[in-house]
C-alpha cells in the first residue's frame, strides 16, 4: 500500500485526470464509492485552484495505514502566489477570482484532516485525508 | 469531448456520455444557448447521469445554462445526479436554487410537458392565478 501518483496539473484535462486517479486509488484503498465520490470531488476543487492561482502545479495521492485505519492523503503543491490570508480562504464564498468561494472551505467539508500551508510568493501546499475503519 | 445535443420536437436533449474538462462544460453551454435560438426550443434538458463527480465548475455552468436559456425563453431541467454526487454536493455547499432537476429523462421530459401545458393554460386565461 506504499503507492504514490504524481499528477502535474497544467490545464484542465489534469483535473479531470487527478480526480480520476484519486478516485481508482480511493476504490484500492477499499473506500465506498460515495466516499470515492467525495475524495474525487475534493481533489476537483483543489486541482482547480492550483490552475486558477498559480498556472502549474502537482498532486500527489497515496494511500496508508495507520493502526486500524486506511487513508488516502492527496497533497497539492505550487509555486504560485500563495495566499495572503488563509483563515479567509477557508471561509465560505470568499474568493478572489470571481469563483463561488467554495474550493477551499468545500473540499475541507468533504475531507477528514485539511491542512494549508501557504507563503506569499512562494507558494501553496494543501495536504488533505481521508480516513477508513478496516474491516478485519 | 464535445456532448451530443439531440433535438426532440421543441426541446434540446444534451445527454453527456464522461467526464467534462471545463472547456467541454463552457462549449456545451455556448452550444446549447446558441441552438435554443436556431431551433426555437422550449426545453432543455441536461443529462448528468454518467457523471460521477460535479463540482463548483460545473454546478455554476449548469446554473448559468439554466438561466440564460430562461432568458432565452426555455426552460432547462438537469436529470440524473446521482446519489453520491448529490451527498458529495451538499457536503461541497453547491446548490442548484432556481434549477429545476428531475429523477432521470423520462420524468424530465414529463416535468417539460408539464410547464408547457400549464404555460398554454395561461395563456389562454384558463388559469385565472397566472
Amino acid at each position: 500500500m506504499a503507492e504514490e501518483l504524481l499528477v502535474p496539473i497544467t490545464a484542465d484535462v489534469d483535473v479531470v485526470s487527478a480526480r480520476q486517479k484519486g478516485r481508482e486509488l480511493a476504490a484500492e484503498a477499499g473506500f465506498s464509492s460515495g466516499d470515492q465520490t467525495v475524495i474525487a470531488a475534493a481533489i476537483s476543487e483543489i486541482a482547480r485552484n492550483i490552475l486558477m492561482y498559480a498556472k502549474r502545479g502537482e498532486i500527489t495521492l497515496r494511500t496508508v495505514m495507520n493502526g486500524d485505519l486506511d487513508g488516502v492523503i492527496v497533497v497539492a503543491r505550487d509555486q504560485g502566489p500563495g495566499i495572503p490570508d488563509v483563515a479567509r480562504a477557508l471561509q465560505d464564498g470568499y474568493s478572489t477570482s470571481g469563483g463561488l468561494g467554495l474550493g477551499l472551505p468545500g473540499a475541507r467539508r468533504l475531507m477528514d484532516d485539511f491542512d494549508v500551508v501557504s507563503t506569499p510568493g512562494k507558494g501553496t501546499t494543501v495536504t488533505m485525508k481521508k480516513w477508513r475503519r478496516r474491516h478485519a | 469531448m464535445e456532448v451530443p445535443i439531440l433535438k426532440q420536437g421543441h426541446y434540446l436533449i444534451a445527454s453527456i456520455q464522461s467526464a467534462l474538462t471545463d472547456a467541454d462544460l463552457s462549449q456545451l453551454r455556448e452550444a446549447l444557448i446558441e441552438r435554443v435560438g436556431k431551433y426555437r426550443s422550449r426545453g432543455v434538458i441536461v443529462d448528468v447521469t454518467a457523471l460521477d463527480v460535479m463540482d463548483s465548475f460545473a454546478v455554476r455552468t449548469l446554473r448559468d445554462i439554466a438561466h440564460m436559456a430562461r432568458l432565452r425563453g426555455a426552460e432547462t431541467v438537469i436529470v440524473g445526479i446521482q446519489p453520491e454526487v448529490a451527498f458529495a454536493m451538499v457536503q461541497l455547499g453547491l446548490t442548484l436554487k432556481g434549477v429545476s432537476t428531475a429523477l432521470d429523462l423520462e420524468e424530465g421530459l414529463a416535468f417539460l410537458d408539464r410547464q408547457a401545458r400549464e404555460r398554454s393554460e395561461r395563456v389562454q386565461g384558463r388559469n385565472p392565478r397566472g
